[in-house]
């Protein structure tokens, strides 16, 4: 298997204008494509902070290391580029765009990607057939397609709404950042699904959670555990029921990791269950 | 509001309670404005000659200007040759050196007026310098701060002992041109505070200046210049009462502050000017210009006012946003009742990078009150990235009262992110409702939401001066609910 | 009283010369209206900025001009498929060249009875009556354009619905200028019976990229239950000075429904103002512009609830570009008795340069007590979460751009019922866009 994505010893942060505020502090992770990665982590501990950085947010600085992706360092690429040329971000807050229809925004993204590809651009009547398929796998209601992005879409249609934007852009890594959070237990499946049937060999995808409940669903081949910045511990997808028994607590304090944290940095006892379920 | 529960007469019945007058021997100027009645002032105070010469400028300038038209207050025209331009309660010295020098009459009035003079009967940490119609009469606290290195004295001592101070700063923000009233106060201002905290000095307590009109037919024409040098704090309290009488008295005063690179000024007004009877008879005429300069970099000028008296007020204070990344605030309370009209607002004016303002506004309008919130926001080319936000609130009480909100928005510079937001509604009654069926009277449930809608304001004031607001806008509700 | 300026002498000469070939010059009551309005007019003067409603208006450049009376084309000197091309479909259209109704270009649809729709000039010829009940109510506080308007009127829309009727298809009036250095002074009378309604579409436009001026005011009486859409499509040319003021009376229970859509002109001015004059009338108030360039486009409304349980309801959006100069003035006064009077006003402006400008002003006047009243405007520019949104779905910032002002400028669109209406004022907000986006079918 090839190597889709690989960080090196990744040091970012957010720029407030005067300095950069350090939240990753030396991550390392690589993703092949076919693999399936979950990375996991108390709040605060940069989850959303990857996502951004892999994405191209401004204000979202890397301030050493290296992000490769396809063998090429994605540092200096504009977001649209990295989004034609496979990267997407599954958005842990979908943003709201009064006035500019849902469809005018799937129509605009996936024929950029096609323009990018070299292939020619979709009419609007095979665009519209193609939507309508996807549609029907989401289990969404056609008339979301005219309303204005996320304006007015519930917490599980936004999510929806991230998942078909990904069907249809057909990206080769996915990045979906907390995509669970805030759905019931049938909107859950929904998107599960949706994300399990765009497994493919040749795609690599990060699965950003909080919860282990996504990943009964689908279930991944790599689990990482992010605190402090870093990768703190690594393992199969039996690690997130350890992570669910124990709590973050447990990689926190350093107990069972290969990469132990420096002593002290540590904060005490905080554990996953101590936050209710859902946002 | 027609409910039957409410006794509206009971509730008129308390009045005005500083509305008394102090009989003292004093030394009144006939009435009647010149350039000798200019001469005598500054020569009673023994101003250095660029007093004089600027008071003139400003006399001069004064007779080429019209009084403005453009505010919503209505008001009979003023005879500005039938007004005293100074009075000063006859003492044996210039100015009393201490509070033993103080005419035990004027310490009896201000501890009437709750603001004991003594240095050991006041609350902790509050210097004042009292300003008795026309001069200041005692100024507490002094030697204390000049430790380190604080000047807090009468506007008169000020320019007598630190003549290149005043000049340097005096006319800096409200330069005399600047309008109607304030040149006229440039030309014949009698006295005020004065006020200047080194750089990086803290001043350990409020200051605050508390004037009282007492004397018939004067005008009170009072100048408070407040410095804070770089680095510098100082939060500034001022309140102001006056006798009840028939006839309007003047109010034309001049505020200026200047906050250099990291300073901050917080100002404080409490206004109980006597406001007039319930018929609109009598009252003091407000007619202030205040305006603030955040000449330096990262400084912070506060405006926090509460404003239940004056039969007119008419008042801006202002922020001139010069300094990159200066913040300017405004919060203001505005009491209209019986026959009060107000007409008052802010301006802030970013010129600097990066500045802030916000501004917050709580118009009540009762009886047959005029109350007008009038406000301008001014992004120039220059204030990139400047951000404002600006709330405007007015509840009416009584359907013979009005509130306007007449704001300003100006912005030449794209980065400019402004909001405004304004609304205007009564008591709703069912709020009113829910609380007197709750066992709360019509009354105190008035004043329990009138307080509700304003404590975001009250909450910026210092402590007991928050106490000192919520009381008087009860007071001047009372007679409004019906 | 001012001196007499030069533009005013000018204005009293041209009127002495040419009041001759005003249409109803041999109206007695017609003529004593224009005689006062030209007095008037001097009267007044042309307002400067240091006039409070004008503050942020400098109309100097229109006095200082020296317009004249565009001469009478005849019908076959245009080209029919101009005006084709601006045709909207479903409607009824009458068209004015130069200010003056042009039959032959105009096309109306079978009327029901009880429904007049006619030009100003033709009733004066045969129903002078109607106009002059019209005119004669409005005029006493004219402004100085409207007075101007009064002393000149060439011509405009006139429609009459008898009580109960309803006009199912709207009247599309198109106003083309063609002549560079003329100014034409059109008066529109709009007089809806009680429970009748009609839609109505004012469209400026021009064949000319020089200087002209258009002076038009709308006269609008709505009574009791009816109600009346009128939209204004201002996309005068590129060099034209638009004055406009449009005025509502709306009886009890009525609506009055007003769109302006502001596109073109280098100084455009429309007044709007709406008295609502019975128990429960109700307004509702659009308005969108987006100056550019070097235009400076300026709204002033106002709307008088005069009368109890009024419900006002007014948002305008402005998109400024280039050194483009936007100015939203709104003002909303409640009268003494106009109690449970509900009124919400919404200014939204979007800066895209640094040399655009803006200045807002919303205003509440309220003398009653039991009201529901709020403004709020807001200064801003694009967001930055929905930029990256969108690049990170593919699309480069400039389109990320143009697709968000185009969003946060058609929701003005979106707001209008009539299909074509709406593609059209859709058209000319893709145009304004600083890059094209493609039409999705």
């Amino acid at each position: 298997m090839n190597t889709l994505l690989e960080i090196r010893n990744l040091h970012a942060g957010v720029d407030d204008g005067a300095a950069v505020r350090p939240i990753l502090r030396g991550l390392d992770l690589t993703v092949r494509a076919g693999e399936v990665h979950a990375v996991m982590g108390p709040n605060g501990s940069g989850k959303s902070t990857l996502a951004y950085v892999l994405a191209g947010r401004d204000r979202y600085t890397v301030t050493s290391g290296e992000i490769l992706y396809d063998g090429h360092s994605l540092l200096d690429i504009a977001p649209e580029e990295r989004a034609r040329a496979g990267v997407f971000l599954a958005f842990q807050y979908p943003v709201e765009i009064p006035g500019v229809s849902n469809i005018y925004l799937l129509k605009a993204a996936v024929n950029a990607a096609r323009k990018h590809r070299g292939e020619e651009e979709l009419d609007a009547m095979d665009f519209l057939a193609l939507v309508r398929d996807k549609l029907t796998t989401m289990g969404m209601d056609e008339a979301l397609l005219y309303r204005p992005v996320n304006q007015g879409f519930s917490g599980g249609e936004k999510k929806r709404n991230e998942i078909l934007q990904m069907a249809l852009l057909e990206p080769r890594l996915a990045i979906l950042d907390e995509t669970d959070s805030g759905l019931d237990i049938d909107a859950l499946r929904t998107v599960a699904d949706g994300i399990q049937a765009m497994r493919r060999s040749d795609r690599g995808i990060v699965l950003i959670t909080h919860y282990q409940r996504l990943l009964d669903y689908v279930i991944p081949d790599h689990i990482h555990v992010l605190a402090q910045g870093r990768i703190a511990l690594s393992g199969g997808p039996e690690l997130a029921r350890e992570l669910e028994r124990r709590g973050y607590a447990w990689v926190e304090n350093g107990a069972p990791a290969e990469k132990s944290l420096p002593s002290g940095a540590a904060p005490a006892g905080r554990t996953a269950t101590s936050t209710p379920s859902g946002e | 509001m027609g409910s039957p529960t409410f006794n509206l007469d009971e509730f008129i019945g308390q009045k005005y309670r500083q509305g008394f007058f102090t009989p003292l021997e004093s030394d009144t100027v006939p009435h009647g404005l010149d350039e000798n009645v200019i001469r005598l002032i500054s020569e009673k105070k023994g101003e250095p000659a660029f007093m004089l010469d600027w008071r003139l400028q400003a006399y001069r300038h004064w007779l080429t200007m019209t009084e403005p038209k453009w505010s919503s207050v209505k008001y009979p025209p003023i005879d500005y040759q039938a007004i005293s331009y100074y009075s000063a309660p006859k003492s044996k010295k210039v100015g009393p050196r201490s509070l033993d020098e103080v005419d035990p009459e004027l310490l009896r009035t201000y501890e009437k007026l709750g603001v004991p003079l003594a240095e050991r009967e006041m609350l902790a940490g509050v210097a004042v310098d009292a300003v008795f119609d026309s001069v200041s009469v005692a100024t507490t606290f002094k030697a204390k701060l000049a430790e380190l290195g604080i000047i807090f004295s009468s506007f008169s001592d000020a320019v007598k002992e630190y003549p290149e101070l005043v000049q340097k700063y005096l006319g800096s923000v409200v330069p005399y041109t600047d309008n109607y009233f304030a040149c006229l106060n440039s030309a014949v201002f009698s006295d005020g505070s004065f006020c200047y905290i080194p750089p990086g000095v803290r001043c350990p307590m409020e200051l605050s200046t508390y004037f009282r009109i007492n004397a018939r037919n004067t005008g009170q024409f009072e100048r408070t210049l407040i410095i804070a040098d770089k680095g510098a704090y100082v939060s500034y309290l001022e309140g102001c009462t006056a006798p009840m009488r028939d006839e309007n008295q003047l109010h034309a005063a001049v505020v200026e502050l200047i906050a250099l690179e990291d300073a901050q000024i917080k100002y404080s007004t409490v206004q109980n000017w006597y406001p007039g009877d319930k018929n609109g008879k009598g009252g003091i005429y407000n007619f202030v210009t205040k305006r603030g300069e955040c000449r330096g970099d990262n400084a912070r000028i506060s405006w926090t006012q509460v404003e239940t008296g004056s039969a007119i007020t008419w008042k801006y204070p202002s922020v001139v946003l010069r300094g990159d990344n200066s913040i300017g605030e405004f919060y203001s309370v505005a009491l209209t009742n019986n026959h009060q009209q107000a007409d008052t607002g802010t301006k802030m004016i970013h010129l600097g990078k990066n500045t802030r303002s916000t501004i917050l506004s709580k118009g009540i309008s009762a009886g047959h009150g005029h109350n007008a919130y009038r406000g301008l926001v001014k992004v120039a080319k220059s204030a990139v990235n400047a951000r404002n936000y600006t709330q405007c609130d007015s509840l009416l009480l009584g359907d013979q009262c009005a509130a306007h909100t007449f704001p300003y928005i100006e912005v030449k510079n794209p980065g400019a992110q402004i909001e405004h937001e304004a609304t205007t509604s009564r008591i709703g009654e069912d709020q009113l409702f829910y609380c007197q069926s709750r066992g709360l009277s019509a009354e105190d449930a008035v004043a329990m939401i009138v307080n509700g809608f304003c404590k975001e304001v009250f909450k910026e004031l210092p402590m007991e001066f928050a106490v000192e607001a919520q009381k008087l806008l009860g007071i001047s509700l009372e007679g409004s609910v019906g | 009283m001012r001196l007499l300026g030069e533009s005013h002498k000018y204005h009293l000469d041209e009127y002495a010369q040419h009041k001759s070939q005003l249409p109803g010059r041999r109206l007695q009551w017609l003529t004593a209206l224009r005689e006062d309005a030209i007095k008037r007019f001097v009267a007044l003067g042309f307002p400067t900025p240091r006039d409070e409603g004008w503050k942020y208006t400098n109309v100097a450049p229109i006095e200082k001009k020296r317009f004249t009376l565009p001469t009478i084309r005849a019908a076959s000197a245009f080209d029919a498929s101009i005006v084709a091309g601006l045709a909207l479909p479903g409607t009824s259209m009458l068209v004015f060249v130069d200010g003056r109704h042009v039959p032959e270009l105009s096309s109306l649809r079978p009327l029901p009875v009880g429904a007049a729709v006619s030009s100003v000039a033709a009733m004066l010829e045969t129903q002078p009556e109607e106009v002059e009940a019209a005119m004669t109510r409005a005029t006493p506080r004219a402004s100085t354009f409207t007075a101007l308007n009064t002393a000149w009127m060439s011509d405009g829309l006139f429609v009459a619905l008898e009580a109960g009727v309803e006009l199912v298809e709207p009247i599309h009036v198109l106003y083309l200028a063609t002549t560079p250095d003329t100014a034409t002074h059109t008066r529109n009378i709009i007089v809806a019976g009680p429970n009748s309604r009609a839609a109505i579409i004012e469209q400026h436009a021009a064949l000319t990229d020089a200087a002209y001026f258009t002076n038009v005011v709308t006269d609008i009486t709505i009574k009791r239950g009816a109600r009346i859409e009128h939209h204004k499509v201002q996309d005068e040319g590129r060099a034209a000075f638009h004055i406009a003021a449009v005025t509502a009376d709306v009886a009890r229970d009525g609506h009055f429904v007003s769109g302006s859509h502001a596109f073109g002109g280098v100084l455009a001015r429309v007044g709007i103002n709406v008295a609502l004059n019975g128990e429960g009338a109700q307004c509702t108030l659009d308005g969108l512009y987006m100056p550019n360039s070097r235009q400076h486009i300026d709204h002033h409304t106002r709307i008088d609830h005069n009368q109890p349980r009024g419900t006002s309801r007014e948002l305008y959006k402005g998109v400024m570009a280039g050194a483009g100069h936007g100015v939203f003035n709104g003002k909303i006064v409640v009268q003494p008795n106009a109690q449970r009077s509900d009124a919400e006003q919404t200014n939204r402006n979007l800066l895209l340069s640094d040399n655009a400008e803006v200045d807002t002003r919303p205003q509440l006047e309220i003398w009653a007590d039991d009201v529901k009243c709020s403004h709020g405007a807001t200064v801003g520019q694009l967001d930055v979460d929905q930029i990256f949104y969108l690049r990170s779905r593919g699309v480069d910032d400039a389109s990320a751009r143009a697709l968000l002002t185009y969003g946060f400028a058609a929701e003005m669109a979106e707001r209008v019922s009539f299909a074509a209406l709406r593609d059209r004022i859709d058209a000319l907000i893709r145009a304004r866009l600083p890059q094209p986006l493609e039409k999705l079918a």
